[in-house]
């Protein structure tokens, strides 16, 4: 019997199934992911029901501690699809710095998200640490995007704002900041790829509304103030397009300044 | 005849005033010990501050003094009371905003009393129906700690509280029916330790802040018999009763590790015990949380209630909890509910087997980790099922959970499900 986090096994098929109509190369890699996360969901759920014979066999792995996180966020098979679909950030492989960030963002009030704020809020900062070096050192494979539904132009101007920004609205391209490959920067500026869509409106729009905040100067707020909901809506169709390659980690800091000044990213 | 009749009442009247100024709350003033130490803004001795920010812990001062994120101790948490919104004040020593223009006697007024510098009668979520009973030392102890904290600027929101709760007058009358200002006084038959444990617990410890049931008026009857919290939606166990996180029957030992770690045999704690054991209790010295689980365990367990047993739940709803148990709880808890490893038993479990459902549907439904403490730095956490399983499957779930493997407790509705989603986690 599976364990509670793993109760996303029956989405992951039907997401992969989804797809079967896409063309023949990214047909072979889902299926390799399929065969991949068969295996090891067959392997899973083995050592879980071994555990459930074996009593207290519980092991003592920061995977085990962590249980609770992974049920959302996804365990290492899925790929950042987890049982909760279509909200839950991946957080797998996205910086530790970025990460510990978010967790102390939280449980310190400047992220608004009840579940997220009840979890952290009595854990300790080197437990916080741990936890983002954890999913920080994650790699798991990426499953390929959703196929794409907007109009052309509404993907034209998402992409353009991400390649390029847009000089009239004093909006910096993404790829200044996240990586050429979209991959983050370590150790602060996560990636932007394998992202559910909803997911990324809702920060773009929690940074307009003054809800979520970052260190200051709050690079982000100041973005997100001078895109328009069309804009946003159109940054997040293009990215939730884009395969993500699966060598894409996050990059190290050039040295090269910013081209605005961030709190978090030093 | 007339004239006779008005001044019938108006003797009436004149003894109901005589009798409320007489039942009216003393003020008890006691000196400062050491009134020298006091004098013009000099500050204690370093020996006295450290007792002052270890009594602070006991009293978990900081916890509603401070916001999420915000400078330690500089108020501005909201707590949501049955009678409005209260905002709590900044106490850091900044002479604006804060406490920097009170003296001993004005904290100890506060504390003791109950009353604010400017003579404004506090409002009772302020504890000081537990603080009065805080020895004069330790009050002066507690404002020698404070008074060495960094001033903090930040500007006191005023409280939103509906009439008549908002009037100084209202609060005049709670207080004559329900406070009574007066230091802990020893229990000669019983010895030092648990006069400690007492002292501790029924004082700063403010335990029956949340032990016991309020009334409608907000009073609590000190009985630690368990009572739910308003607004908070949470029920804290009665620690008297057996049947529920009553002590008698527990070891000491387990008590104090609860206390001190978050975590015990069997148990482990959540909700706003998580934050007390986070802020407050871990930082206890052994003799202290000893003595608390001492007195604890030796409150009368009160009258055993008989109660009907709980009707059966239809059979099939009973094969459905045992499927969603199997599908999402028994990997941790076990296929029998014996528990495994760190992950506690559901078999004999007495969060599961209140009568009041309310903690073991938010468990279900929020999950949660027990908090990071010296003694369990790193705690397992159970994952939140909220937006896995619908409030049917949650009262299904549950429902199943309190008749199994010898637990005998009531079921569980959707509707009850459904009203613990809307409240808040914070």
């Amino acid at each position: 019997m599976p364990p509670p986090w793993r109760a996303g096994s029956a989405s992951l098929d039907r997401k992969t199934d989804l797809t079967t109509s896409r063309p023949r190369l990214s047909s072979l890699r889902a299926s390799a992911a399929h065969t991949l996360a068969a295996t090891a969901l067959a392997l899973l759920s083995l050592s879980a029901a071994a555990q459930a014979q074996a009593p207290h066999k519980i092991p003592d792995t920061i995977e085990q501690r962590i249980a609770a996180c992974i049920a959302c966020h996804a365990p290492k098979d899925t790929a950042g699809r987890g049982a909760g679909g279509v909200y839950f950030p991946r957080i797998a492989g996205k910086p530790a710095g970025y990460l510990v960030n978010q967790l102390l963002n939280f449980r310190e009030g400047r992220r608004q998200y009840p579940l997220m704020t009840w979890m952290v809020n009595h854990l300790s900062d080197p437990y916080l640490h741990e936890i983002a070096d954890y999913f920080a050192s994650q790699h798991p494979p990426v499953p390929p995007p959703p196929p794409a539904r907007d109009a052309a132009a509404v993907l034209a101007r998402g992409e353009q704002l991400v390649r390029r920004g847009d000089p009239a609205l004093k909006v910096p391209a993404c790829v200044a900041c996240h990586g050429a490959r979209l991959g983050g920067v370590a150790p602060g500026i996560p990636g932007l790829l394998n992202l559910p869509r909803d997911y990324v409106n809702a920060q773009l729009g929690a940074w307009r509304n003054g809800v979520r905040r970052a260190h200051a100067p709050d690079c982000m707020a100041t973005i997100a103030e001078r895109l328009s909901p069309a804009d946003v809506a159109a940054i997040s169709a293009w990215l939730a397009g884009q395969p993500t390659p699966p060598d894409n980690r996050p990059l190290e800091r050039s040295g090269r300044p910013l081209p605005i000044a961030c709190g978090s990213a030093p | 005849m007339t004239r006779r009749l008005v001044l019938l009442l108006c003797a009436a009247l004149a003894a109901l005033a005589i009798a409320a100024a007489l039942a009216w709350p003393r003020e008890q003033f006691v000196p400062s010990a050491s009134p020298e130490a006091w004098a013009g803004t000099s500050a204690a001795t370093s020996a006295n501050i450290a007792r002052g920010a270890y009594l602070a812990r006991a009293g978990d001062c900081m916890a509603c003094h401070t916001a999420r994120g915000g400078a330690p101790y500089a108020g501005g948490r909201i707590m949501e009371t049955p009678f409005g919104t209260l905002h709590t004040p900044n106490i850091t020593p900044d002479r604006t905003t804060g406490i920097g223009k009170w003296n001993a006697d004005d904290f100890w007024n506060a504390l003791h009393n109950g009353k604010s510098r400017d003579g404004r009668l506090l409002y009772p979520a302020f504890p000081y129906t537990n603080y009065t009973k805080v020895s004069r030392a330790d009050a002066d102890a507690l404002f020698a700690y404070l008074r060495s904290l960094p001033p903090r600027q930040v500007q006191n929101r005023s409280h939103a509280l509906r009439f008549p709760y908002d009037s100084q007058l209202a609060l005049a009358g709670w207080r004559l029916l329900y406070f009574k200002p007066g230091v802990f006084e020893q229990d000669a038959k019983r010895d030092a330790q648990w006069n400690r444990g007492a002292y501790l617990v029924e004082g700063l410890g403010h335990c029956s802040a949340c032990h016991s049931a309020r009334n409608r008026l907000g009073a609590s009857d000190d009985g630690l018999q368990g009572g739910l919290i308003p607004t908070v939606g949470w029920y804290a166990p009665s620690l008297t009763s057996d049947s529920e996180a009553g002590l008698g029957k527990w070891q000491e030992d387990h008590i104090v590790q609860l206390l001190r770690t978050g975590v015990a045999p069997g148990a482990s704690v959540t909700g706003p015990m998580a934050e007390v054991v986070a802020q407050s209790l871990q930082h206890l010295n052994e003799g202290d949380l000893r003595s608390m689980a001492l007195y604890l365990k030796s409150l009368p367990g009160g009258p055993v209630q008989t109660r009907a047993p709980a009707p059966r739940p239809p059979e099939q709803v009973l094969e459905e909890g045992s499927a969603l148990y199997r599908q999402h709880c028994a990997a941790c808890h076990g296929a029998r509910g014996e528990g495994l490893g760190p992950y506690p038993a559901l078999a004999g479990n007495r969060a599961l087997s209140l009568d009041e459902p309310v903690n073991a549907i938010r468990v279900v439904l929020n999950g949660g980790f027990a908090p990071a403490t010296a003694g369990n730095p790193r705690p397992y956490g159970m994952p939140p099922f909220s937006h896995v399983l619908d409030d049917a499957q949650v009262a299904t779930l549950v429902t199943y959970l309190r008749v199994s493997w010898g637990n005998a407790a009531g079921p569980v509705s959707s509707a009850q499900v459904n009203r613990y989603r809307a409240v808040p986690l914070d």
